[in-house]
């Protein structure tokens, strides 16, 4: 009963962030981008529930709203795992063997690509480009950068997650 | 507070002196700026080697030691040297250290900033010739590069706007508000002749003089900053080192074409750059150098970031447009152009962050100082960001008409391993691989459009004897056909297709006639499409059919990979001589295709393997070989 009551009040909080960013960008042109980034940032993606919301507030049409969504990688309708596990496939990284990388994860992980676990701990994800060329090949778990791997690095990396 | 244009020299004069001890060793230190600058790099390469952690300890011991007046940690942008950070600097020493690790702080802070002497073990450069002065201008590294979009990266703060004004910042805003009318700016932006850094090359005064006599209520500049190559990151350095020069060139592009109000189109995953620009934006603001009544000339110009949500389209001009009005980020046919009809319908001029980075120095020093760098038809510097099989990965900035070896070989050391060189790749998904035979071609828009690869924003990737050209081929491909909007079905459906053929090829399966396929498709793809990223698509898959085709023709043919990195070409096999029979493989094998007897050679089964590589990682004798 408690914990409901905390997710309650957590959710109030949200909506009224949410309402917040509605009500700033309102009238001003080309909010729809901003007005989804923000919400993403409070929400961690994008439910329909939120979609709504906001084609609501800012008066769009709901289709245009989830036709953005869809269209940009960045924005996500399903939740991601606690700890969001991103290997960088740019050419830089690629050439360096990020392929074996992501086989190794796929499998430590028991994930494909895009696919978050039961329990909510992991998310696996491949990312165009972070940035962090020489330190090829890279992954990220969250805020944390992993540079000059191996495949034979990867399962160590994961099991200090697993044990957090 | 609002500066007038006395308040801003008496800034430059000042912080100038302050600086002094960065640009002449034997400067006297000014009473505000201390007797040692410590640099430490803070752009995302650095950052993601621990740097900030660095800058937090070395700025803590400075504080216990109550260092503060003399010795100041300062965060600063790119220095190029990516592979070997986090990179710190010291002036006026003018000591470069690399690999600078968090352990390293107390040795540093001792040694050095106390004790004055080097610490040699971290210094730049080869282990035999180290010695203190050897940095910026004397490692090979820096000594043929040319630093011009970057020439404040790795020099100042980029999060104050009283450092880059010391640099000369908003000079040029000054002069040409002052000195020079609209048409005065377009003409010497003209007479550079500075073309598009972005990759098409299309010469930048041409496009503002389009824009200029435009009657219309509301025109904008935009800042295309969505660097969607992979593995390229120029424009995110200089965005992160140097994020003024942007504002200010994007004020006098709003000046000379009138503009009032500019947006920066910038990935949203590059946050550190979002987050300097928002604070140069900010401070550019409080001192009215944005915003109403510009240094009390009248001129208004406001600027706005725009995140951009993970869309490699947004890079093609309409297609960002788009994106800044709020919507689905597809490309629009042209005519009309955006200097005619851009965001919301008004005139646009749209330009590439390392094309404005340019702008402001063209204005100070003259379009005939421009114009000397360079070749005929590219004139000026490009900035190229090298990774992959190379040693020095990193960004460079070079005379355009360098050539490819020179970058490779002498600014970015060559080959790790002493692996072969086999290729380098330009212009991203859109380029193509440059064989050896053509090491010597001088880099310019021309040139390398005319061996079948292109400029690009700046991606380099280099590719020695283990890449397969048909694999990068493929990975190009892959991108393509995810990021292909799927409005246009040359592009839509022409790139799924040539993907397939080359699926079927690295399988094996491809039928004889699958090189013509793609040829044909290459063909139709690249004259139907409507926008860039289509009509550019099929360039990877040309280009390596045109230099590599003998391994195309291997995959197809024989059936065999000659690089030994496909799959599903590969077979594992155990050399008898080397194995001692200690049946550590059979016991990883997850299909158990490995048999044998303890102490005598084992054997795999190849049609039950499934060809995952844990015997080859498994062995300690090297006795398992994949060909």
């Amino acid at each position: 009963m408690a914990k409901d009551c905390t997710t309650c009040v957590e959710t109030q909080e949200k909506q009224e962030k949410l309402h917040k960013v509605i009500a700033e960008h309102k009238g001003t042109r080309g909010a729809l981008i901003p007005v989804l980034h923000e919400a993403q940032e409070i929400y961690g993606y994008l439910p329909m529930e939120v979609q709504l919301e906001i084609a609501n507030g800012l008066d769009v049409p709901l289709a245009e709203v989830y036709g953005v969504v869809s269209f940009y990688t960045r924005f996500s309708i399903n939740p991601k795992g606690k700890y969001l596990v991103n290997v960088c496939m740019g050419t830089a990284c690629y050439v360096k063997g990020a392929g074996l990388i992501l086989e190794k994860l796929k499998e430590a992980l028991d994930l494909d690509v895009d696919e978050c676990s039961e329990d909510g701990k992991f998310s696996l994800e491949a990312c165009r480009c972070i940035g962090a060329c020489g330190l090829a090949p890279v992954m990220t778990i969250n805020e944390d950068v992993y540079g000059r791997l191996v495949p034979e690095d990867v399962v160590g990396i994961i099991e200090k997650y697993k044990n957090l | 507070m609002y500066k007038t244009i006395a308040d801003i020299h008496a800034i430059r004069e000042a912080k100038k002196a302050d600086l002094m001890i960065r640009v002449d060793e034997n400067a006297a230190p000014s009473a505000e700026g201390g007797r040692m600058h410590v640099l430490v790099c803070a752009g995302t390469g650095c950052v993601s080697s621990s740097s900030v952690k660095i800058i937090e300890k070395l700025t803590d011991m400075v504080h216990k030691n109550k260092l503060e007046d003399e010795v100041k940690i300062v965060k600063t942008g790119c220095f190029g040297l990516c592979a070997e950070g986090p990179i710190m600097m010291i002036y006026p020493d003018h000591v470069m250290y690399t690999r600078v690790e968090i352990s390293d702080v107390d040795e540093i802070f001792n040694t050095h900033i106390i004790g004055g002497q080097a610490v040699k073990r971290l210094l730049a450069g080869d282990s035999e010739k180290k010695d203190a002065h050897n940095a910026l201008g004397s490692l090979e590294f820096f000594s043929k590069q040319l630093r011009i979009a970057l020439r404040n990266c790795g020099g100042i703060n980029p999060e104050c706007i009283d450092e880059y004004i010391a640099k000369d910042g908003y000079l040029a805003l000054e002069k040409a508000l002052t000195e020079m009318t609209p048409a005065g700016v377009i003409d010497v932006v003209k007479a550079s002749e500075i073309r598009g850094r972005g990759g098409a090359g299309f010469p930048t005064g041409l496009k503002w003089s389009f824009a200029a006599p435009q009657v219309s209520d509301q025109k904008y500049v935009a800042c295309n900053a969505d660097e969607g190559d992979p593995g390229a990151f120029m424009d995110r350095s200089v965005l992160e080192g140097d994020p003024h020069s942007i504002i200010e060139a994007m004020a006098l592009a709003g000046y000379a074409i009138g503009a009032n109000q500019g947006y920066v189109y910038v990935r949203a995953e590059y946050p550190i750059a979002v987050q300097r620009l928002g604070i140069a934006i900010e401070q550019a603001k409080e001192y009215g150098l944005l915003g109403k009544n510009i240094l009390g000339t009248g001129f208004d110009f406001d600027l706005d970031i725009r995140l951009g949500a993970g869309a490699f389209v947004c890079g093609e001009e309409t297609a960002l447009i788009t994106s800044v009005e709020g919507r689905r980020g597809e490309p629009k046919p042209r005519p009309p152009f955006p200097a005619v009809k851009g965001l919301f319908g008004k005139p646009t001029v749209l330009n590439n962050v390392e094309t404005l980075a340019n702008i402001p120095v063209i204005l100070l020093k003259g379009a005939d100082w421009f114009k000397s760098m360079g070749t005929e038809k590219s004139r000026g510097t490009k900035v190229f960001a090298v990774g992959g099989k190379i040693n020095n990965v990193g960004l460079v900035e070079i005379p355009m008409g360098t050539t490819l070896r020179e970058i490779i070989y002498d600014i970015g050391g060559g080959i790790p391993g002493g692996k072969a060189f086999k290729a380098a790749q330009t212009g991203g998904p859109s380029g193509g691989c440059i064989p050896a035979s053509h090491l010597d071609t001088p880099i310019d828009y021309d040139s390398l459009m005319a061996i079948g690869s292109m400029m690009g924003s700046g991606g380099l990737i280099v590719m020695d004897e283990e890449n397969c050209m048909v694999d990068i081929a493929k990975f190009f491909l892959e991108f393509t056909v995810d990021e292909s909007c799927g409005k246009c079905p040359p592009c839509r459906i022409g790139t799924k297709r040539m993907l397939e053929l080359l699926e079927r090829i690295t399988q094996g399966k491809a039928s004889p006639t699958a090189i013509e396929d793609l040829e044909e498709l290459a063909k139709s793809i690249k004259a139907s499409s409507l926008c860039a990223l289509g009509q550019t698509a099929p360039n990877p898959v040309l280009s390596t059919l045109k230099y590599f085709r003998d391994e195309y023709v291997a995959h197809i043919d024989e059936k065999r990979c000659p690089a030994g990195v496909c799959k599903d070409l590969l077979e594992f096999s155990i050399l008898e001589d080397k194995c001692i029979g200690c049946s550590a493989c059979a016991r990883k094998c997850p299909v158990n295709a490995i048999s044998g007897e303890i102490k005598s050679p084992y054997t795999i089964d190849t049609a039950a393997c499934i060809k995952c590589g844990v015997c080859m990682d498994t062995c300690k004798f090297g006795a398992i070989i994949k060909k």
